[in-house]
């Protein structure tokens, strides 16, 4: 067994904890949402490579080729984009709703607002 | 702009992986559409991060910790690029095997989405559908009191952006109608077509402003049109029903099955490209005026 031919897990893994990290570690409501953008994708890929197979081709069918990639991932991930952007969207105008109400997309200046205004009620 | 690159890179990797359908998808919704909504709502929100990070420390621990575990969990799987593995074992076979009889289109990728696996596809649907009336909820019908006052279009004044743009808008939405029509035989479909067709909109909106988009377009219209793409698919399946079929069962559309396969992949890729131009479309100028408001109060 060679541990070489994992390598495309590998790379999924890099990619979902930078996009991880991202989403943990600021405190910017943006830099969350590309954060998740790029743990997204990294599904993205670890679908994708999963449907490669060796020697294949992409599966629209032709006379000349025998051996084709899995088309089902590829179904799945295709409609996954189109979903993921139209939520991205949908994140993102809450982004732009907190940031007219509170004047600011950062977490920590939103929480001190909301601890203010609980204190003068 | 780092974002568009990404979107780009990871539309030529899907290309080496096979997956022809999923980078045209990507290529044209992460390079083009997400990357302009982040720089739109980037415009109104600030550019710069004031703010320490959180306990940057604690998360790279996390994060690391993760990671490694992850790792540890793949020496478990299969091999990459591997015939044997279980995810091509179980059903790919048989749509690879069977598409050319059941439903006689060369596209696999096309035959699954719309046909064996409609249900997902439809579903999919209604979630954009959805997630666009959030959209509009949050930002279009709560209205903060109009300030008017016409801005001119950023980039108005560029007399070449503007000529190069308005030759390139007619082929784009021909390319788009034709990703619509062609997706039986090569890579595209009704999600891709939508895309490129609302990519044309956005870019008459960036020369032209959004305010004469939401003339040229119609806002009403658009927003019916949103709704009567979900219709279009939901009738195919419920006509299947009337002719005997089940749901979504296209062999009873017509007296020939694969005639009725046809029929059916068509009409529901067609409901799906109306519904997701429509929708990119509303997301996209519904976010631009809002932000383009804020900015002009803040200016």
């Amino acid at each position: 067994m060679n541990f070489l031919e994992q390598y495309n897990y590998w790379i999924v893994i890099i990619l979902m904890m930078s996009g991880f990290y991202i989403v943990i570690a600021h405190g910017n409501l943006i830099k969350k949402l590309i954060g998740l953008t790029v743990f997204q994708t990294s599904v993205f890929i670890l679908y994708i490579s999963m449907s490669k197979v060796t020697a294949g081709t992409a599966p629209i069918l032709n006379e000349a080729y025998k051996v084709y990639s899995n088309p089902l991932p590829h179904v799945l991930i295709l409609t996954a984009i189109v979903v993921g952007i139209a939520t991205t969207a949908l994140g993102l105008a809450l982004v732009v709703r907190i940031k007219e109400a509170y004047g600011s997309v950062e977490e920590d200046l939103i929480q001190e607002k909301d601890l203010q205004q609980e204190g003068s009620e | 702009m780092l974002m568009g690159v990404y979107s780009l890179l990871t539309a030529s990797f899907f290309v080496l992986m096979d997956a022809v359908d999923v980078a045209f998808t990507e290529a044209a919704v992460g390079a083009g559409i997400s990357t302009i909504l982040m720089v739109t709502v980037l415009s109104m929100a600030g550019r710069f991060e004031n703010r320490q990070l959180h306990h940057p420390r604690i998360a790279l621990f996390v994060v690391l910790i993760t990671g490694v575990m992850l790792v540890y969990g793949t020496f478990d799987m299969p091999a990459f690029g591997d015939l044997n593995a279980p995810v091509q074992t179980h059903v790919a076979p048989y749509y690879l095997q069977q598409s050319a009889q059941d439903i006689d289109i060369p596209n696999v990728v096309t035959s699954v989405l719309a046909s064996y696996r409609g249900f997902d596809t439809f579903g999919e649907v209604v979630v954009v559908f959805t997630a666009v009336i959030g959209v509009l909820a949050m930002l279009e019908f709560s209205r903060k009191p109009d300030t008017t006052g016409d801005e001119p279009a950023p980039m108005y004044q560029h007399k070449i952006l503007r000529i190069v743009g308005k030759i390139l808008i007619p082929p784009i939405m021909l390319f788009a109608l034709y990703v619509q029509f062609h997706g039986e035989y090569g890579p595209g479909g009704g999600f891709q077509a939508g895309v490129i067709f609302a990519a044309a909109i956005i870019l008459h909106a960036m020369l032209f402003g959004v305010e004469s988009t939401r003339k040229a377009v119609s806002m009403p219209v658009v927003k019916v049109l949103a709704a009567v793409g979900v219709l279009i698919y939901g009738s195919v399946g419920v006509v299947a029903m009337l002719n005997g079929g089940r749901f979504l069962e296209y062999n009873a559309l017509a007296e020939n099955p694969i005639t009725g396969q046809h029929v059916g992949i068509i009409i529901i890729e067609l409901g799906v490209g109306i519904t997701v131009a429509t929708a990119m479309m509303l997301i996209f100028l519904t976010f631009a005026r809002r932000v383009g408001k804020a900015n002009g109060e803040s200016a």
